[in-house]
C-alpha cells in the first residue's frame, strides 16, 4: 500500500520565507512528488498551532509519513517527532528537511533558494516512504559511578555524589587526591588560601563512605555502555600495606635517598624515595619510588622496612588488577603544563631564574621547599624585579592556538604575591589582559594600584647578553610595547612563565578507552559546546574541569557539579533510553568474513565462532554505520539510515537531473516493448 | 510422459561460448533436459534459424537461457525476438547478467575497440586499414553488418529478464539446481537471481580472523598459506564480495577469488561493496600511506573490483563524451 | 547546455556532528555560498558507501561532496579514518573510469567551521563548473542509427526469408 505523506513548509516568518518561495515549494510538492497528500506551508511550524496541525493532519487524513521542510533538524527534531507521537504516529517516520540553515540563510537568490528547497524537500519526502518504526531501546542503570581524576573537579562530582547516597570509585593516578589545585599558595581573586579550602574537601573525599579511593591507580580498560560499564583498574603496587600503615611518616622521615621531586614540587623541591607528596597527602599511604629506592636499585637498605612500627613495607608487593561495575564514568583528568624548553627564546632551562608559574607557585608556597620565600634559584637572594610573561605556548600557533584561560588572573595573583612578601617591582608581560569573571577585573584594577608594571607586547626574547652596565647581571626582557610603540629592553632578576595548560599526553588514549574524542587541541569534546557541555558523545561518559578545555576553579568545580548532576538524574531515573539508531547483521546473509569484526571502536560487532557469524550487540552500537557500508555482503542493515532510505534520498535530491534518465530509458523500452 | 514437452532455447550474444559449454557439463542429466524439453533453438550446439523463431507465435518458448551481454544491434535485436517469444527468460551466466570479460571494453569506445582489433594487436597484418561497417555497398547491392555499440549492456538493460543464473561460467549443480526448479515449478519471485544468499567466504574453508591490510600482492607476488584467508594475507579475494554458489573453487586452490559470481543479493554495485569493504580495513591512517598502498597494491582498479560487473555497475562505462557517440 | 547556464547539481553527504552541523553554522552565521549542493545526512561519514557517490553520480550528479569530522576528531573515535581510506579507492577507480577528480572531493570540516565548508562548497562548485556537465545518464546514449540498424535488420530478414516481423 503507498503512503500517504504529508509535506510541511515553515516560513520561519521570513527567515525563510525570505529567500525561498515556501508557497511554490509546497505547491510543487504537492504535485509533483508521487504519495503526496497534503502540502502545506505555515508561518512558523514550530509553533503549537503548527505542531496541532501536522497533528489534526495525521488522524483526519490518515498520513504515514510527515515531512517538516524547516530549521535544522537539530533543533527541532524532537520538536516534530514529539507532535507525530502525540498523533499516533511513530516518531520515526517524520523526517525534517533543512530549508533555514542549508538553503535560505545562506542564498542570496530567490529562484535559486527556491529550486534547492524543492530538491532537499524532494530528497526527504522520496526518503521518508522508507523510513520504518523504531522503538527506543533502554537499559537499567547502576547506581555506583566512576570518576577518574582527583582534582578539583573530579573531587567535587565525587562528594557531589556520594553526598547523594551512591556509591563512587575515586581513581587518582598519583599518589594523593588533589590535583594542581594542592600545589598552589592562594587562589585568585580573593586569595584564599589554596589548602585551606581543598584539604577539608580531600580529607571528607578519604574518608566518605560512598568513596571509595583508588589512588596510584590507572584505567585500564572499559567495557560495556551507558548504564552497565565494567572498568579495569590496575592499582600500582605501593610497597606498603595499605591497612597496615597508620601513615605515622616515619619511613620518609628516615629513608636516606632524596631525589628531586618533578611532579607535586615541580622541580624545584626535594622527596624521599619512600614518600607521600606532601603532609596533607589523602591518603596518608607513603609510596616507594622503586626507579630510586635504595634496596629496588642497589638490593640493600631496607631502612624503611627496619623503622615502620607497625611492619607495613612490602617489598613483594604486586601491581593489582580490580574491576568495579559502574553506571556512569565522569572524566576529570586535568592537564599538564606547557613545557618551556620548546621556547628556547625565553631561556628556560638555560637561564637559572627563569621559572615556571608552577615552579613559582611552589616558591610561593608557604609548604613548598622555600618555605614561602621567594628566592632567586641559589635559594637565597631575593629578586629586585620579577618579570610576569603571560601566555607562553598558548595563544601561538606554533604550539597552542588556544587561551589557556587562567594565566592573566594567576599572573596577577603571582605579581600580588611577589609584591606582599618582597620589595621587588613586578612586570606583566601581556597580550591582551583577560579578567572577565566576578570580581577578576577588580582584581586586576588592586594590582594596577598595588603598583604592578604592565607592558603590553609579546615578549621576543629573554637574554643574559646585557648591552649596558644597567643591565649586567640581569635577565633582560625584549618586547615590542604596542601601547608605546616602541622596543623597551627591561632588566629584571627573576623571569616567570605563565606557561600554557596541556591537555594529559595520554588524554586521548584514555578518551578512546571510554569511547570519546577529543579536539584538534586534544581537550575532550564535549556534546554541545554551549548546550550539553559535560556529557559526551558516549552515553554515560562525562567530562569535567579542564580535561573538556583550560578554565579556572570555580568553573572546573561547576563543572564536577554539573557532570554529577547529570549522572544523579540518570540514576534517579533507573533506567537510560538508547536511540534506536542502531546496525544489525542478518545472521542468514552473513558468511563470517569478518571484515567488520575489527571496524568497531566500541567492539559492538562480536563473531560467534560456533555459528560462523558476526553479531552486532545493540547495547554497544552507536549507530555510526561504519560496518554498514562495510559489510561486502550488504547483509548489515543500519536502522534509520539503510541503503534504501539513502538511495532514495540521492534519487529524490537529484529529481531535476534523474528526470533526464528516465526520459532515456523509457526511450530505451519503446524498442523493446 | 503425460505432460506436452517444453519448448527450450539456448542462444549466445556477446560470450566467449563457456556457457553452452557448461550446460553441457552437466552430463548425462542433460537426457533429462531433453526428456522434458524440445529444443526449438540453439545455435552453438543444434541447426536451428532465426527465422523459425521469428514465425513462432508470441511467448511460444517455455524457457530461453540467453547468455552474452548486448554488444551490437543483432544482439539486440535477438534479445528481443527472444524475449518476445519466451514466456521465461532467464539471464544465463555473468555476461548476460552482468557484461562479464566483454564489458571490461565499455572503458573503451568503439573507436578504440576497434583500433586494437584491427589495428593494434601484434598479429594484425590490415595495410589497408579496413574496419568493419554498417553497410557496404557491392554490386549486387548493399550489405549490411550489425553495428557495433560504443557500450556493452546486460541483457536487463536491453529488455526485461525474468531470472539471472550467475558464473563465469555457472557450476553444472547451479544449472542443474535451475532446471529442476524450472521442472518443478519451484521457482522464485521473478526478478531474482538463482543463487544463494551468503558470499563465497561460507562455502571457503579457510581460518579467518579480523582483518587489517597493510599492504596487497598480486597473485604471482607470494605464495600464500594454504589454510589462511587469502585477503588476510594481502591478496585481493573478491570471495567476501561475491555470492556462494561456485562451492570456493578458486580459494580451494590457493587461488583468489575474482567474483565471477557477482554481487549478493540487494547490492547495487558489487565493485563498490568490494572498494568499500577493502578499504576499510586498510591498516593506515596517513592520507599519503593509504593512497601509496591502494595505488601500489591496485594497479588497475576496474579491472580487479569490476572484472565481471562493469557493465552492470552503476556507471556501467568509462566516461564517454557528452555526445553519446564516443567521440572522446 | 552552454557554459553560462550550467548550473552543476551536486551531492552532498555530511556526517551528522561536523560537517551537517558546520553547514548549520555557516547558515546561522548568514555566510553566502553557491546553491548547488544537495546535503543528505548520515550518522559519520563512515556510513558513507562508495554506492552512494556512484548513485549520485549515474543519477546525473556532476560533482558530489563527501565530508565528515577533522581526521583524529570523530565523533565515533575513529570511523572518518574509514571514510578516508574509502575516499582514496574510490577516487583511484574514478580516475581510471575517466572521472575528473575535482568532481569528488573529500572536506573535512568541524562544527565550528562553516566558513570552511561555506569555501569548500565554493570550490567544489567552481571545479564543477570549469570542467563543465558530467551528464552521466547520457553516457551510454546509444548511436543514433541503433534503432534503424535494428529495423533495416527485421526488413532484411523479412525480405530474404519472406517471414513479416
Amino acid at each position: 500500500m503507498a503512503e500517504r505523506v504529508g509535506i510541511y513548509v515553515c516560513h520561519c516568518g521570513s527567515n525563510i520565507a525570505g529567500t525561498v518561495d515556501v508557497e511554490e515549494v509546497a505547491r510543487w510538492a504537492g504535485q509533483h512528488i508521487k504519495d503526496v497528500v497534503v502540502s502545506k506551508d505555515y508561518k512558523f511550524m514550530c509553533s503549537s498551532l503548527g505542531q496541532a496541525m501536522i497533528e489534526e493532519d495525521i488522524k483526519t487524513k490518515g498520513l504515514t509519513r510527515v515531512v517538516v521542510a524547516a530549521c535544522s533538524p537539530h533543533l527541532h527534531e524532537k520538536t516534530f517527532r514529539r507532535a507525530c507521537a502525540n498523533a499516533g504516529l511513530n516518531p520515526y517516520l517524520c523526517q525534517m528537511t533543512n530549508i533555514r540553515e542549508h538553503v535560505s540563510w545562506v542564498c542570496t537568490d530567490k529562484a535559486a533558494g527556491t529550486e534547492k528547497a524543492k530538491a532537499l524537500v524532494s530528497a526527504s519526502a522520496e526518503r521518508v516512504k522508507y523510513q520504518r518504526p523504531l522503538e527506543p531501546m533502554y537499559v537499567d542503570v547502576n547506581p555506583a559511578t566512576l570518576v577518574v581524576g582527583g582534582g578539583i573537579a573530579g573531587l567535587q562530582a565525587a562528594l557531589e555524589l556520594a553526598d547523594a547516597g551512591h556509591p563512587v570509585y575515586l581513581v587518582e593516578r598519583e599518589p594523593s587526591i588533589g590535583g594542581h589545585m594542592a600545589q598552589f599558595d592562594k587562589t585568585f581573586p580573593t586569595l584564599d588560601c589554596s589548602a585551606c579550602i581543598l584539604t577539608p574537601k580531600m580529607s571528607e573525599a578519604g574518608q566518605h563512605e560512598n568513596i571509595t579511593l583508588l589512588t596510584y591507580s590507572e584505567l585500564e580498560e572499559v567495557s560495556g555502555s551507558v548504564g552497565g560499564f565494567t572498568v579495569k583498574i590496575r592499582k600500582k603496587a605501593r610497597y606498603v600495606d595499605y591497612d597496615k600503615c597508620t601513615g605515622c611518616g616515619i619511613c620518609s622521615e628516615k629513608c636516606p635517598r632524596k631525589v628531586i621531586d618533578t611532579v607535586f614540587e615541580a622541580g624545584i623541591g626535594e622527596r624521599k624515595a619512600i614518600y607521600s607528596p606532601f603532609p596533607q597527602a589523602v591518603p596518608r599511604i607513603p609510596v616507594i619510588d622503586v626507579d630510586s629506592c635504595l634496596y629496588f636499585t642497589r638490593g640493600k637498605c631496607q631502612v624503611c622496612s627496619k623503622v615502620c612500627p607497625t611492619n607495613a613495607i612490602d617489598y613483594e608487593q604486586k601491581d593489582e588488577l580490580i574491576e568495579v561495575k559502574v553506571g556512569n564514568i565522569i572524566l576529570a583528568t586535568g592537564w599538564k603544563l606547557f613545557d618551556c624548553a620548546r621556547m628556547p627564546q625565553y631561556g628556560y632551562g638555560r637561564l637559572a631564574n627563569v621559572f615556571t608559574n608552577l615552579e613559582f607557585e611552589r616558591l610561593c608556597n608557604a609548604a613548598g621547599p622555600t618555605n614561602g620565600k621567594i628566592v632567586l634559584r641559589d635559594g637565597k637572594t631575593e629578586p629586585k624585579s620579577v618579570a610576569i610573561i603571560h601566555c607562553v605556548g598558548s595563544r601561538d600557533v606554533n604550539y597552542n592556538e588556544g587561551c589557556s584561560a587562567v594565566c592573566c588572573m594567576a599572573a596577577l595573583k603571582l605579581g600580588h604575591l611577589v609584591l606582599e612578601k618582597t620589595n621587588a617591582e613586578v612586570y606583566s608581560f601581556y597580550i591582551d589582559m583577560r579578567t572577565n569573571q566576578k570580581m577578576y577585573e577588580e582584581f586586576y584594577q588592586r594590582l594596577l594600584a598595588e603598583g604592578m608594571h604592565f607592558v603590553r607586547g609579546k615578549v621576543a626574547e629573554v637574554t643574559d647578553a646585557a648591552r649596558n652596565p644597567d643591565e649586567q647581571g640581569k635577565l633582560i626582557v625584549q618586547c615590542e610595547d604596542t601601547l608605546l610603540g616602541r622596543q623597551r629592553r627591561i632588566p629584571v632578576d627573576m623571569v616567570v612563565l605563565m606557561s600554557a595548560m596541556e591537555p594529559q599526553a595520554d588524554a586521548k588514549e584514555l578518551g578512546l578507552k571510554c569511547g570519546i574524542s577529543c579536539s584538534m587541541a586534544g581537550w575532550y569534546t564535549e556534546r554541545h559546546p554551549k548546550l550539553d557541555p559535560v556529557a559526551t558523545m558516549t552515553d554515560g561518559v562525562f567530562v569535567a574541569g579542564v580535561c573538556q578545555g583550560a578554565k579556572d576553579i570555580p568553573a572546573s568545580v561547576a563543572q564536577g557539579a554539573a557532570a554529577a548532576a547529570r549522572v544523579q538524574g540518570m540514576i534517579t531515573k533507573g533506567r537510560v533510553m538508547i536511540e534506536p539508531i542502531v546496525a544489525t547483521i542478518d545472521e542468514e546473509g552473513c558468511s563470517g568474513c569478518r571484515i567488520c569484526n575489527n571496524l568497531c571502536p566500541y567492539n559492538a560487532i562480536e563473531f560467534d565462532e560456533e555459528k560462523k557469524v558476526s553479531r552486532v550487540i545493540a547495547a554497544l552500537c552507536k549507530g555510526c554505520g561504519t560496518c554498514v557500508a562495510a559489510c561486502p555482503a550488504g547483509v548489515i542493515t543500519g536502522a534509520h539510515f539503510n541503503n534504501q532510505q539513502i538511495f532514495a534520498e540521492i534519487e529524490g535530491a537529484l529529481w531535476d537531473a534523474a528526470a533526464a534518465k528516465t526520459e532515456e530509458e523509457t526511450a530505451t523500452q519503446s524498442v523493446s516493448a | 510422459m503425460s505432460k506436452a514437452k517444453g519448448k527450450l532455447a539456448v542462444y549466445w550474444a556477446a560470450s566467449c561460448g563457456g556457457c553452452d559449454i557448461a550446460l553441457l557439463a552437466i552430463d548425462d542429466k542433460i537426457l533429462k533436459v531433453s526428456e522434458a524439453f524440445d529444443v526449438v533453438f540453439w545455435p552453438c550446439a543444434a541447426d536451428g534459424k532465426v527465422h523459425d523463431i521469428e514465425k513462432m507465435a508470441d511467448g511460444e518458448i517455455d524457457v530461453c537461457l540467453f547468455n552474452g551481454g548486448i554488444r551490437t544491434s543483432e544482439q539486440e535485436y535477438m534479445a528481443q525476438l527472444l524475449r518476445k517469444k519466451s514466456k521465461v527468460l532467464v539471464a544465463f551466466g555473468s555476461c548476460a547478467h552482468e557484461g562479464c570479460i566483454p564489458g571490461l571494453a565499455n572503458l573503451n569506445n568503439r573507436q578504440e575497440c576497434f583500433d586494437t582489433a584491427y589495428r593494434d594487436t601484434p598479429s594484425t597484418e590490415n595495410p589497408q586499414n579496413v574496419r568493419p561497417r554498417h553497410e557496404t555497398q557491392v554490386p549486387e547491392g548493399t550489405l549490411y553488418l550489425p553495428v557495433f555499440y560504443d557500450t556493452l549492456k546486460t541483457l536487463d538493460q536491453t529488455v526485461p529478464v525474468d531470472y539471472y543464473l550467475p558464473g563465469c561460467p555457472p557450476e553444472a549443480d547451479r544449472i542443474w539446481d535451475a532446471i529442476v526448479a524450472i521442472l518443478e515449478g519451484k521457482l522464485p519471485p521473478p526478478g531474482s537471481v538463482i543463487g544463494s544468499d551468503t558470499t563465497v567466504c561460507d562455502e571457503c574453508p579457510r581460518k579467518r580472523t579480523e582483518k587489517k591490510i597493510k599492504k596487497f600482492h598480486r597473485t604471482w607476488e607470494i605464495i600464500p598459506d594454504p589454510d589462511t584467508c587469502l585477503l588476510e594475507q594481502g591478496l585481493l579475494c573478491m570471495g567476501i564480495a561475491t555470492r556462494a554458489g561456485c562451492g570456493a573453487l578458486c580459494p580451494q586452490v590457493n587461488s583468489p577469488c575474482i567474483g565471477c559470481y557477482g554481487p549478493n543479493n540487494d547490492v547495487k554495485d558489487h565493485g563498490a561493496r568490494m572498494m568499500s569493504a577493502l578499504a576499510s580495513v586498510i591498516d593506515s591512517q596517513d592520507p599519503g600511506e593509504i593512497q601509496q598502498i591502494i595505488e601500489e597494491g591496485i594497479p588497475d582498479p576496474v579491472g580487479s573490483f569490476y572484472r565481471f560487473g562493469l557493465a552492470h555497475s552503476l556507471l556501467r562505462r568509462g566516461k564517454l563524451a557528452a555526445d553519446g557517440n564516443g567521440h572522446k | 547546455m552552454s557554459d553560462e547556464t550550467f548550473e552543476p547539481k551536486i551531492v552532498g553527504f555530511m556526517c551528522n556532528w561536523c560537517s551537517y552541523r558546520a553547514a548549520d553554522l555557516a547558515g546561522s552565521a548568514r555566510i553566502k555560498y553557491p546553491p548547488n549542493v544537495r546535503i543528505i545526512r548520515v550518522m559519520c561519514s563512515g556510513r558513507i558507501d562508495p554506492t552512494f557517490v556512484l548513485k549520485a553520480l549515474s543519477l546525473g550528479a556532476d560533482g558530489v561532496m563527501v565530508a565528515g569530522c577533522h581526521p583524529g576528531e570523530c565523533h565515533y573515535i575513529d570511523q572518518n579514518y574509514k571514510a578516508m581510506r574509502r575516499f582514496g579507492m574510490l577516487k583511484h577507480m574514478l580516475a581510471a573510469m575517466g572521472v575528473e577528480a575535482e568532481r569528488v572531493q573529500l572536506v573535512w570540516a568541524s562544527a565550528a567551521e562553516g566558513q570552511q565548508l561555506a569555501d569548500a562548497v565554493e570550490k567544489l562548485v567552481a571545479d564543477v563548473r570549469a570542467l563543465g556537465p558530467l551528464n552521466w545518464p547520457g553516457n551510454w546514449n546509444e548511436h543514433k542509427d541503433r534503432l534503424e540498424a535494428i529495423e533495416s535488420m527485421v526488413k532484411e530478414h523479412a525480405e530474404a526469408m519472406e517471414v513479416l516481423p
